[in-house]
């Protein structure tokens, strides 16, 4: 994402970019960064909540209002309401991704040929 | 308080994040000068979202075959879209919440409400979704997709674009 969010801004359109990695954003030198330490898959908040929603958006559009400079990075103050170990488990998939089972598959691999050698 | 990047996370993959490096190019930058209440806004959310009746899902299943692609093309999705239109096509999050409420990753009705109380001038007509995970499709993000995604906005008259990686 922060890729079009590059190309986006270079073609003359301001954006604000809701992330659940803010410091990736950050490596990216994104311009306008909104922190949100949410799940995965809800950039903006609680399935059914409208006021957490809200405050998100208007986060973002209050970013997008006020800052001055590239690279402003503002934390959303919202935590993720219930069990955090529940939420961790709910926003995955239920299967691994096939990159996720490609990199296991490659390490132990490596790992195999590791202990043929010894 | 400040968002821990890796709260939510696996713990195999913050090697990884922590690792890249800081990119060296310059930032780009946009200056937005007007106010909200006459500012036209769009949406763009990664979460894999399409129309079930009228688009091509994402390809996953080029996605199972090739782990290290992933679709890098656009849908469209119009601001008066309906809850049952919705479908999503992502092997990395689990899409059941935003199925249930799209808001969660593309917050429209949100967005239309603010329009409704004087905060925001209007919503564009159109929102924009991809699909995230972008490894070697990341390429054809930079050359085409982006490139189209700002056209649009242009053709729109957006004014400014809210990103929303899933």
């Amino acid at each position: 994402m922060p890729v079009l969010a590059r190309v986006i801004e270079a073609a003359g359109i301001p954006t604000v970019t809701v992330t659940m990695m803010p410091e990736l954003a950050e490596k990216y030198r994104t311009s306008r960064i909104l922190g949100v330490e949410f799940p995965f898959g809800h950039s903006f908040g609680v399935v059914g909540d409208a006021d957490m929603q809200t405050r998100t958006l208007r986060a973002a559009l209050d970013l997008l209002a006020t800052a001055t400079e590239p690279e402003t990075r503002v934390d959303l103050d919202t935590v993720w309401p219930g069990d955090p170990k529940q939420a961790y488990k709910d926003w995955q998939p239920s299967e691994p991704s096939p990159i996720v089972t490609h990199n296991l598959e490659a390490i132990r691999r490596a790992r195999r040929e590791a202990a043929s050698r010894d | 308080m400040t968002v821990d990047s890796y709260a939510f996370l696996p713990r195999a993959f913050r090697p990884m994040y922590e690792a890249a490096p800081r990119f060296d190019h310059a930032p780009e930058w946009a200056e937005f000068d007007m106010p909200l209440a006459d500012a036209r806004i769009g949406l763009l959310s990664s979460a894999g979202v399409f129309l079930a009746d009228e688009q091509q899902p994402f390809d996953v299943e080029r996605e199972r075959r090739e782990p290290t692609w992933g679709d890098p093309t656009l849908r469209i999705i119009p601001n008066d879209v309906v809850q049952s239109q919705v479908d999503a096509t992502h092997l990395h999050i689990n899409t059941a919440d935003l199925l249930t409420d799209l808001d969660v990753a593309l917050p429209i009705q949100r967005l239309d409400e603010l329009v409704n109380r004087g905060e925001v001038g209007s919503a564009s007509p159109e929102h924009f979704s991809v699909m995230g995970f972008q490894q070697d499709g990341a390429e054809v993000w930079r050359t085409t997709t982006g490139p189209e995604i700002a056209a649009r906005c242009h053709a729109v008259d957006i004014d400014a674009l809210i990103l929303a990686p899933a």
